[in-house]
């Protein structure tokens, strides 16, 4: 079942399905071998755990997220209530579903439209991509929609979004390059409601986590959304790009500081890296996973589900 | 956030002190700290791997020299070890015997290729070049008028292409003409970013390197790639042959250990990184530094670096000089404050100190900028007469600075109060028990003593 702000459902194609059938993917030496340790032939012994922690572990999942793992796994064998691979591969799956769905939180109900969606992240996750993605999402959803180009700091970055706009059919509210993120924002939100609509969606300029002026600037435009809206914020979207390594819950927790973020939107997961660091994410901080990206045509943004995204971590 | 390795490993050897050697026994537990002190880095598992069988080797009977205690000398094996592996010495460009020389900059989407290509073209005119650059991203919305603007900003010409000129390839060569003619002699090629499993573009990138035999067919990494770090690398590097990488978004915390991995499963050397927003934000890349870092460690030298680019050497012996005789207004004070913001954005420097002994959590120590913009507001807002003499600034004229500079008199009776302490504390520096020398340490860059600046 998939929510939205407004509590409709839909069916989607199986993110495992979909990652699996539409991009070819370079096979490599190891996978092989990880095949043969979940096909059952092998013992649970000291090779089969090193090659499960290289496969934890190259997935991006942590060093201290994985060593729990084995270590469950280690007390289970000892007490020999595991003995069989295909147990311990189940057993592992279920560990991590369990992580992921465990910091799942049903989306706000919005009493007053327009639901603010605020889309942050640092520089080159994809925020602009996934607005597009979200907006022709909402869409198709039949609501009615409104960019905001607060992204005022990069070169180029009202253009690029406003492309978005043209592909999706969804006004943009803009101003100059080198204008105050919040005034965009107030000015997107009082024509939102000037033409009713459901939602706005605001792209803001990619900030590193370290600079407490720019993660500022995001606490102020928290505040002037709430000021025209109450609740808003309804939803704060951290885009975080499936290549980021450790670092990523360095940053999933200093943006959740300044600009109270909801849920996290998992890009680029149609090449080669895993994204492993959302399990971490979700265990330290709560944070749901909304949506992971797929590719760069315009449906190419999925609800997140987390047993084919476990699935995934271990499939090539 | 993150346990220092060298203090991880000082509670690893507190037990074994006295010990002559390094042995296989007393080290696993060492070797485990590193193991874990790597992957937190990002560094790739099987490059971890292949840097923990060698530092073993290394550190193996060796001798534990009465200078150091274990935990310095297995930190001095590992740091070795990763300079070793990161490239013993700073990695140059190259240029073509004819001009002009064409650059090719790619990798992956978002990780920094269009603002790295202005970045390098400001630093190849500081360093005596005559850059054009292009651009060739045709498909992501609006590229080529993000690298147009950069080119305004940093004023340096784009190439902007005919009408006619639709493909990466036409563009290319139209841009390598106009370089010809206008006698430019370096051509810089930003391309779009792309997945390294896509046949395709891939394919448009050969293109590419075939048509021109660029000079330099440089990478550009993010700092904050995990382990995915090495299977992008290694393909753009089996497909295309890159000969050197740029490593961005170093002005962020991560550990870097991408670093690396790209460095071992390419060969090739990392020739700048990416410290910040501006457009003179890229550095060259030192190993040793990059070492540090990836340990945790911190990074004096490039702090040294840094402050010793920006400060003005003569303002700073003469700065010297008035704190010797203590001669230190609250006009010189600003002057300081002014020039440690000219060094960069206050916690970007912190984040440089290692975690070690008294500067320990200095990196978590929030620094507000807006702090000092303050403070070198009310002192704007005193009269010259004020600023050379403190004393004199009684009730009404603290109420006129505070109306002046918009703060509160509280504000002003504060700052008064924190220059005070710090005059003091000059003064019994430099008139007590080793005064002098300890003095003109502190004095060498200029550095002020951070009263009031940090809360």
């Amino acid at each position: 079942m998939i929510q939205t702000l407004f509590g409709s459902v839909e069916q989607e194609p199986n993110l495992f399905e979909r990652l699996k059938s539409g991009i070819e993917k370079t096979r490599q030496g190891f996978l092989d071998r990880l095949e043969d340790v979940f096909s059952g032939e092998k013992r649970i012994d000291a090779d089969l755990l090193e090659e499960l922690e290289y496969a934890l572990i190259t997935a991006d999942i942590g060093v201290t997220t994985s060593g729990e793992i084995l270590e469950l796994i280690r007390e289970k064998t000892d007490r020999s209530e595991l003995d069989n691979p295909q147990e311990l591969k189940r057993l592992i799956r279920e560990h991590l579903v369990e992580v992921l769905e465990a910091s799942d939180s049903p989306l706000p109900r919005v009493s007053e439209p327009p639901a603010v969606v605020l889309v942050v992240g640092v520089n080159g996750t994809g925020k602009t991509t996934t607005i597009g993605k979200l907006a022709a999402r909402y869409k198709r959803d039949g609501r009615a929609v409104l960019l905001c180009a607060a992204d005022t700091f990069r070169a180029a970055a009202i253009e690029q979004l406003e492309v978005w706009g043209q592909r999706t059919g969804t006004e943009v509210v803009r101003q100059k390059s080198g204008a105050d993120p919040s005034a965009v924002l107030f000015d997107a939100i009082q024509a939102a409601k000037a033409r009713r609509a459901d939602y706005v969606i605001v792209d803001t300029a990619g900030r590193l986590h370290t600079k407490s002026n720019l993660m500022a600037e995001l606490e102020k435009m928290r505040r002037t959304a709430a000021r025209l809206v109450a609740g808003a914020p309804h939803e704060v979207l951290l885009v975080m790009d499936a290549t980021t390594g450790q670092n990523g819950l360095e940053q999933a927790r200093k943006f959740t500081e300044s600009s109270g973020v909801t849920g996290i939107v998992l890009t680029k997961l149609d090449g080669t890296a895993k994204g492993g660091v959302v399990i971490a994410i979700a265990r330290d901080l709560n944070l749901p996973i909304r949506y992971v990206g797929v590719g760069e045509s315009i449906d190419d943004l999925l609800p997140f589900d987390a047993p084919s995204f476990v699935a995934s971590l271990f499939e090539e | 956030m993150f346990e220092n390795l060298s203090e991880k490993l000082q509670r690893v050897f507190k037990n074994l002190r006295g010990e002559g050697k390094l042995t296989a026994e007393n080290m696993e537990a060492a070797l485990r700290e590193i193991r874990m002190a790597l992957l937190e880095a990002d560094v790739h598992f099987k490059v971890v791997k292949q840097l923990i069988a060698d530092i073993r080797e290394k550190a193996m009977g060796e001798e534990v020299l009465t200078a150091l205690s274990p935990s310095q000398q297995v930190v001095k094996i590992v740091r070795d070890e990763l300079i070793k592996t990161l490239g013993s010495h700073q990695s140059r460009l190259r240029f073509a015997s004819e001009p002009p020389s064409v650059m090719l900059i790619v990798g992956l989407q978002g990780s920094g290729k269009t603002t790295s290509t202005g970045k390098l073209a400001r630093w190849l005119s500081r360093n005596g070049h005559s850059p054009m650059m292009v651009s060739v991203d045709v498909y992501r919305p609006a590229a080529r008028k993000q690298l147009s603007v950069i080119g305004r900003d940093v004023n340096l010409p784009v190439y902007e292409g005919s009408a006619e000129e639709k493909s990466p390839l036409q563009l290319a060569l139209g841009a390598r003409k106009e370089a010809v003619q206008t006698g430019r002699d370096v051509v810089l090629v930003d391309t779009a970013g792309r997945l390294h499993i896509d046949d395709q573009l891939m394919t448009e990138l050969t293109e590419l390197k075939t048509a021109f035999s660029p000079v330099e067919l440089l990478f550009v990494a993010d700092a904050m790639t995990g382990q995915d770090a090495v299977k992008s690398a290694e393909e753009f590097h089996r497909r295309l042959g890159i000969t050197g990488v740029i490593l961005t978004k170093m002005d962020g915390d991560a550990r870097g250990g991408a670093a690396l991995s790209v460095r071992t499963v390419t060969g090739q050397p990392l020739k700048f990184v990416g410290v910040g927003e501006k457009f003179d934000a890229l550095e060259p890349f030192h190993p040793d530094r990059m070492a540090s870092r990836i340990l945790g460690m911190g990074d004096v030298l490039s702090l040294i670096e840094k402050v010793e680019e920006t400060i003005d050497r003569k303002q700073a012996e003469r700065m010297q000089e008035k704190l010797l005789d203590n001669d230190f207004t609250l006009e010189d004070f600003r002057d300081q404050l002014r020039q440690l913001r000219k060094i960069g954005p206050l916690d970007s420097i912190l984040k440089l100190m290692p975690e070690i002994g008294p500067l320990k959590g200095m990196k978590d120590v929030d620094v507000d900028e807006n702090e000092i913009t303050r403070v070198v507001a009310i002192i704007d807002s005193m009269t010259p007469k004020e600023r050379r003499n403190h004393m004199i600034i009684n009730g009404s004229r603290r109420r006129r600075i505070a109306r002046g500079s918009g703060v509160t008199v509280q504000q002003v009776n504060q700052l008064l109060k924190q220059y005070t302490q710090a005059r003091k504390m000059m003064k019994n520096l430099t008139g007590g028990f080793m005064g002098k020398k300890l003095a003109k340490k502190m004095g060498k860059f200029g550095l002020p003593s951070f009263p009031g600046g940090l809360s």
